[in-house]
């Protein structure tokens, strides 16, 4: 099992770690909700669980707690920019469908 | 896709909920827009890349509006419909306008006798100067849905520390006629102090110089328990950046004697000073190289110490009002905790030195001058939109376990996940499974785990009363309210119909904070389990579904649609899905499903052809295409 993260995803998501001054890393997850079944869970973390798994990457731990992960299990986290927006992009393996607005998807 | 950002723990936020905000700084010269983005503050570019948007507005006659550095290089050309510095008239009456602006070129009246609030003639009509500073707001809302992908829950605009209620009045008015829910507004020094981090700092007395390209504004802020008082302000509303090109400009004059001098040559010289003021920022000496557009040409240097020199009387000319704040404030000047630099002229190193000398303290320069404020009021704009866990904004309780209901196969379908802050409503549609239904139960869980029997039973109630429809007709709207008490009331509601029914809960009732994190880490320890136990529900219930159907299907019109072979066909294919419906193996029953649906295709299409003409049969074509 693993998860990913891309150059440019690696370098905002140091950026914005040191710009908050603290947190272990990042943590990804998935959590019931929304027009297509799951949405995605992007957040600093403080504190690693028991039931969490640690991935490092580009020196950085990406945190996902067992459930989540069989969602995520693959995905490359990207770092994107279409025209005045940008932001983080999850390339998901597992979905087999997006809502128009691809913030929710089901497995 | 739509591109997220990181949120602080437990703040992520349900798919199209995102909590934008900005904070906005609405100045004389320039305007800007900020917000807080994975954490980090930041003003945000316009397609160009420029941040900062000139607060000038030009009404053109085709009644289109043109904002910002567009409409200032129009400025010299049509001056009448350009208007400058429409901050210095807000709130303002006339008979004010009037002092403020005797060299102003706009023509101002006022509409009825009875109010004083002036307009100004344009050739797009009158223009209020609410209207007028709305017009650069919207431009700014526009900038920053494009840039967040999405529409701005509210936002935090900042004004002058000395605006009196009149003056917040309008600017509140402005951005309500620009479509911004205005959270609050936020004096400048409070939020140049914020941007810092100097509210969660020690107590004390802050000092915010502000030198702008304009207006120079000095207040004393005092901090007292995480609140900012401004204990007092002074200034001078015509002493800025401009007056330090000036004294370039006149000396360029002096030295290149470039003959008659017109408009033309005034802006050439004037963007010259403007360059070498600040390459002087960085460099001890700037050359000169002009060629301007009479012929005349000059080169010459100029060093920082001749640069001082001519800027000098008007750094000089700020050391009074800074006495003047502190002797109102009651404060002495070596007892200021910080000062804060805001405004472009803020760069020029001889300031720097001045305003250090005078206060014995080195002020704070880290933050870009032109852009503290804007970035202080997306500080406090994302605390107010509740992006900010508790520790840092107002108390706000939790849903400690997801609210949701059981739906067929004994599943649970969340309504509310864990962790969503009260109070929240939220609200699903659901309908009806058989045909002719005409009662719902509804079975309110609370828990992780997929299945009903893992989680909490809390309430059951019915919905009676539907009126019989096809299956799947029916909408069943069931939503979930949590107050913030944390009351949970669950309504159903029959849209078609107009049928409800209601119940109320307290969910956390009787629960024990180890029976909490017990039934959180048993959805940890389940999680793989739960998923395949959820697959092969979904697919038990989908199989029951398809062989209501067809046995409903095959008993209505088996006899005149198929022959003896095709029903037998159809037949086995349906005996083969009761048999593997009772096997625990969801892939087997997806496959026996499809082989169903297959089989079953011909049979579909001819009963759906012959629905069509009973539907058209009597009718005319033309009927159906009105």
């Amino acid at each position: 099992m693993s998860v990913t993260m891309t150059n440019s995803a690696a370098d905002r998501v140091r950026a914005f770690l040191e710009s908050r001054g603290k947190g272990v890393g990042l943590r990804l997850g998935v959590r019931p909700s929304g027009c297509s079944g799951m949405a995605y869970v992007l957040e600093f973390t403080d504190n690693i669980e028991e039931v969490d798994e640690v991935f490092e990457d580009h020196g950085l731990k990406i945190i996902i707690d067992k459930k989540s992960l069989l969602y995520l299990n693959g995905t490359e986290l990207d770092y994107t920019k279409e025209g005045l927006n940008e932001g983080f992009k999850f390339n998901n393996p597992n979905i087999s469908g997006e809502c128009g607005c691809g913030e929710s998807f089901t497995v | 896709m739509a591109l997220l950002q990181i949120s602080e723990p437990g703040q992520s936020t349900a798919p199209h909920q995102h909590k934008l905000a900005v904070g906005i700084d609405l100045g004389t010269t320039n305007s800007l827009v900020a917000t807080v983005r994975s954490g980090h503050a930041e003003t945000l570019a316009d397609e160009g890349g420029e941040n900062l948007l000139p607060s000038v507005v030009r009404y053109l006659s085709d009644d289109s509006i043109v904002v910002g550095a567009n409409a200032l290089r129009a400025a010299a050309t049509d001056p009448l419909n350009t208007v400058i510095s429409v901050k210095r008239f807000m709130g303002r009456g006339i008979d004010d306008i009037k002092t403020i602006g005797s060299q102003l070129p706009y023509e101002f009246v006022t509409r009825d006798s009875g109010s004083k609030m002036p307009y100004i003639k344009t050739i797009a009509g009158e223009k209020s100067p609410v209207q007028i500073s709305a017009e650069i707001l919207k431009t700014l809302r526009q900038r920053a849905e494009k840039s967040l992908g999405g529409d701005l829950l509210g936002s935090v605009i900042t004004v002058p520390a000395y605006f009196d209620e009149a003056q917040r009045q309008a600017t509140k008015a402005a951005a309500e006629l620009a479509g911004l829910n205005v959270f609050r507004l936020l004096n400048e020094p409070t939020a140049a102090a914020i941007a810092y981090g100097l509210d969660s700092g020690a107590e004390g007395d802050i000092v915010v110089f502000d030198l702008g390209g304009g207006t120079f504004d000095i207040s004393v802020l005092r901090l007292n328990k995480g609140v900012f008082e401004v204990l007092a302000t002074a200034g001078d509303t015509a002493l800025g950046g401009d007056d330090f090109d000036m004294a370039l400009v006149n000396w360029l004059i002096e030295q290149s004697r470039p003959g008659e001098l017109n408009h033309k040559l005034l802006r050439e010289l004037t963007n010259a000073a403007k360059t070498a003021k600040e390459q002087l920022t960085d460099t001890e000496y700037y050359q000169f190289d002009l060629a301007l557009s009479n012929g005349v040409q000059w080169q010459g240097g100029l060093n920082r110490e001749t640069f001082n020199n001519l800027v000098m009387p008007l750094v000089q000319s700020t050391l009074k009002p800074c006495r003047q704040a502190l002797r109102d404030a009651g404060i002495d000047k070596n007892n200021v905790l910080q000062i804060v630099m805001v405004g472009g002229s803020t760069r020029v190193p001889l300031v720097r030195e001045k305003i250090g000398e005078f206060f014995g303290q080195q002020p704070l320069v880290d933050i870009d001058p032109d852009r503290v404020v804007a970035i202080g009021a997306a500080l406090q704009a994302d605390i107010l939109a509740g992006n900010k866990p508790e520790s840092e904004m107002l108390l706000l309780d939790i849903i400690p376990l997801s609210l949701g209901l059981e739906t067929m196969g004994g599943l649970v379908e969340k309504i509310i996940p864990r962790n969503t802050t009260i109070p929240i409503a939220r609200a699903q549609e659901f309908t009806t499974y058989k045909d002719g239904q005409t009662a719902i139960a509804i079975h309110i869980v609370q828990g992780e785990r997929e299945v009903v029997d893992d989680c909490r039973s809390l309430a059951r109630f019915e919905l009676r009363g539907i009126p019989p429809m096809v299956a799947g007709a029916a909408r069943v709207e069931v939503s979930f309210q949590v107050d913030a008490d944390g009351l949970l009331s669950v309504t159903a509601l029959e849209k078609t119909s107009g049928v409800s029914s209601h119940i109320e809960v307290k969910p956390s009732y009787g629960l024990s904070e180890t029976e909490i994190e017990n039934m959180l880490l048993s959805s940890f320890d389940n999680a793989e389990s739960d998923l395949a136990l959820r697959k092969l529900r979904e697919q038990q219930v989908e199989a029951d579904r398809e062989i209501l159907a067809l046995e409903a299907a095959l008993a209505e019109d088996a006899d005149v649609m198929l022959n003896a072979e095709e029903l037998s066909m159809i037949q086995s294919a349906l005996t083969e899905l009761k048999a593997t419906r009772k096997i625990d193996d969801a892939d087997a029953i997806k496959a026996s499903i499809e082989n169903v649906e297959k089989v079953c295709d011909f049979y579909v299409q001819k009963r759906m052809n012959q629905n069509i003409e009973k539907a058209m049969s009597g009718h005319k074509l033309e009927d159906f295409e009105k």
